[in-house]
């Protein structure tokens, strides 16, 4: 039987096990709304198109499954584009279709239109402008395929109306053949046998993890190897909760706000494990000064990674999961009781620590105690900015899948929407979003979208009425000059959260921390809280842009300090 | 060092806009770039002319690869290979020097495609260094037009 174009794309939705689709509809996807509207598929209406990528890539990030949104032409696809953009940068699967005129006025300046294919090339992993219903079904199947498999990324696909309304009743296929896509999961044996003579040779060797684990899923594999080796292991902010940060292995986070001793570790080892990280610049500081003794092996999924940044001594293309299945076996347990004693040493002289004095609460407290609320088994989601590095820093990840936050791109409003995807992937679990009051206001009207399906995600506002952490470079660099960071005329966000249908509590002082966190997880539907911290709170320590764990600052050694 | 790079790509729309955007948000200098048709429809050949370091190269290869249309790249630079551009240029023809540019082209063994009152338009092909060094010499009699293919370029031998 001949089927529209809207009802191919959709029943194909519904067979590749699609729960939810994200989105809002809009002149040239009127025809898909129309089909969607009899479909079992679960359509979250969201208040932003931007919040429906972010809802979608939350929900891919909390479950590992491919997040499914739609939008509109024109400036409904142009609204996405941060929200295709952070997925890119931070690998994940998102498949994201756009309606789009009719075939017949692309290139005209239609009303509504735009040129999709050519706004998000550079920010997806690929993409379709479907010209004929035809090819409709093969783009469906292999915008999946691409989106989830190798590593992963959002795909597009742009759908001009006329095709959907448009009738075929050709045979649907089930494969995809893709001649110039072929990732390589297996890594090369000679490879993965000279990474373990390096691993074996060394006496002190660093782990460094990045969001690869997540999705390749091999924290067990990581676990058994670090073990095994007496590994320390330090994750970067995507890497967070590959590896137990409670393990007496852990480093925890390196980098530009990591902590001192994962800083020192790297700098002073002789191999750097890299294992689906990608030597971001937030990680590395001075590219020259960075793991400057040491040999390097780099496990990843895309060739392209490695040797990018900086130059890798044992490439070793492939899955995290089947290399470290093989490396397994090849390395020899080792006590390396030298080199741990020296980590044990730096992380007894560089704690990460806080004043926790004075009547307002810290925001390290805070988020201390977000984790003991919660027991440390939520679905942690942020913004970005001063309060997404104090909760790398205190909330102590220990399960892949806890922390879900902006890293590559640092999309601020982030966080918000991601939580209402999150929730809806994972309806058992407590999501947090850990906001500033920045970030919220940029996807504050997904309020909305929480109201409506009663979705009991959390907001815990970092408020401390500034743009923190650009606050936090104007006073560190630019001589306290606070160029438009004060945001003195921030709405009362417990009226905001109260006017949506939302409940809303603010919080002053240290004691209320715990009582309104404990009262907020109680509340079945969504809750934000207001938790008024310092105005100049910073986060350290901070290695400054470019420099090296020699030029850190830590707490009370910068003057300026408030 | 300069690198001749070819890749197979499937003949579809928007794969070179692909590839230009590419090179452009990369920031990676081309100094040629062409496709055409291969032996089969379905494919077509891209060569592309590239300066640069080695680990510039090597993200260019590796990039060029993660392209979903991109089937094959190939770096001819290490291999035995021959590479052509074609050049197409109208000379001014001063008085009484005919014979001189006529000359110079035969030298190069290019061809004189068109000839009018003040100038001659001439066809030349071969390796980048043959066409300038052609280019320089007409430059004495004033260039009014020039146009270039761009490198195309393939491996000797059989594979």
């Amino acid at each position: 039987m001949a089927k529209t174009g809207a009802q191919i794309l959709v029943d194909m939705l519904i067979k590749k096990g699609v729960e939810y689709v994200f989105g809002i509809p809009g002149g040239a996807v009127l025809p898909l709304f129309d089909t969607l509207y009899d479909s079992p598929i679960k359509f979250i209406l969201t208040r932003h198109e931007q919040g429906a990528g972010h809802a979608a890539d939350g929900y891919a990030r909390a479950t590992g499954k491919v997040g499914v949104c739609l939008v509109t032409s024109g400036p409904g696809a142009t609204n996405l584009t941060t929200a295709l953009a952070t997925a890119f940068m931070d690998s994940i699967p998102v498949v994201a279709i756009t309606g789009q005129v009719k075939r017949k006025f692309i290139g005209s300046d239609a009303f509504q239109e735009a040129d999709v294919t050519g706004i998000t090339r550079p920010i997806t992993k690929h993409n379709y402008l479907i010209k004929d219903i035809r090819d409709l079904p093969g783009a469906v199947n292999e915008a999946f395929h691409i989106a989830s498999t190798g590593r992963c990324g959002p795909v597009v696909i742009d759908l001009p109306v006329d095709i959907t309304t448009e009738t075929w009743d050709g045979a649907i296929p089930e494969e995809v053949n893709l001649p110039g896509y072929k990732p390589r999961y297996q890594g090369n044996p000679r490879q993965i046998r000279l990474a373990a003579e390096a691993i074996n040779h060394s006496k002190r060797p660093v782990v460094y993890t990045g969001g690869g684990i997540i999705h390749s899923g091999c924290h067990k594999e990581l676990l058994e190897m670090a073990e095994r080796g007496n590994f320390p292991v330090t994750t970067t902010l995507m890497g967070l909760g590959g590896f137990p940060e409670d393990h007496e292995l852990s480093l925890g986070m390196l980098g530009m706000h990591g902590t001192l001793y994962a800083n020192h570790a790297v700098t002073e080892c002789d191999l750097l494990i890299a294992i689906g990280a990608r030597f971001d610049d937030r990680i590395t500081g001075k590219l020259d000064e960075f793991a400057p003794r040491a040999k390097i092996i780099h496990i990843d999924i895309d060739p392209a990674s490695i040797s990018k940044n900086i130059k890798v001594d044992v490439p070793v293309v492939g899955d995290a999961k089947n290399t470290l299945a093989e490396l397994l076996p090849m390395i020899q347990p080792a006590e390396r009781k030298e080199w741990l004693e020296k980590i044990r040493e730096w992380k007894e002289k560089y704690p990460l620590s806080y004043d926790n004095s004075g009547v307002l609460p810290k925001p390290q407290y805070i988020i201390e105690q977000i984790w003991e609320v919660t027991k440390g088994d939520a679905i942690i989601t942020t913004e970005v900015g001063q309060h997404q590095m104090w909760t790398a820093q205190y909330y102590t990840f220990t399960r892949p899948r806890t922390l879900i936050s902006s890293g590559g791109l640092g999309t601020m409003g982030f966080g918000f929407p991601a939580a209402i995807g999150a929730q809806l992937g994972c309806p058992d679990k407590t999501v947090i979003d850990i906001a500033g009051d920045g970030s919220f206001q940029m996807n504050i009207q997904e309020l909305a979208t929480a109201v409506h399906h009663k979705l009991p995600v959390k907001v815990a506002i970092m408020n401390n009425g500034y743009l923190g952490m650009v606050r936090q470079w104007q006073e560190l660099f630019y001589k306290k000059r606070y160029s438009q960071t004060h945001l003195e005329d921030n709405p009362d966000f417990v009226k905001v959260a109260e006017a949506y249908g939302a409940k809303g509590f603010r919080v002053e002082r240290k004691e209320e921390v715990r009582p309104t966190l404990e009262k907020a997880m109680a509340i079945k539907g969504p809750v934000v809280i207001d938790f008024r911290i310092g105005e100049e709170e910073n986060v350290f320590p901070m290695i400054p842009a470019g420099k090296t764990v020699k030029d850190a600052i830590r707490e009370g050694t910068f003057g300026g300090m408030a | 060092m300069r690198h001749v790079i070819t890749a197979l790509v499937e003949n579809k729309v928007g794969v070179l806009a692909r590839i230009v955007g590419l090179f452009t948000s990369r920031g990676f200098n081309i100094d040629s770039l062409t496709v055409g048709e291969t032996e089969n429809p379905e494919l077509s050949r891209l060569t592309v002319v590239v300066k640069g370091d080695d680990a510039t190269i090597e993200q260019v290869r590796k990039q060029l690869g993660k392209v979903i249309d991109v089937i094959k790249v190939i770096d001819l630079t290490d291999t035995p290979y021959v590479e052509r551009d074609l050049l197409l240029v109208k000379v001014n023809v001063p008085p009484g020097k005919r014979g001189e540019i006529l000359e110079v082209v035969d030298i190069f063994r290019g061809k004189i495609i068109d000839v009018g009152q003040k100038d001659v338009i001439i066809e030349l092909s071969g390796t980048e260094d043959k066409l300038e060094a052609m280019i320089k010499l007409l430059h004495t009699y004033g260039i009014k037009e020039m146009a270039r293919t761009g490198q195309i370029a393939m491996a000797r031998g059989s594979k």
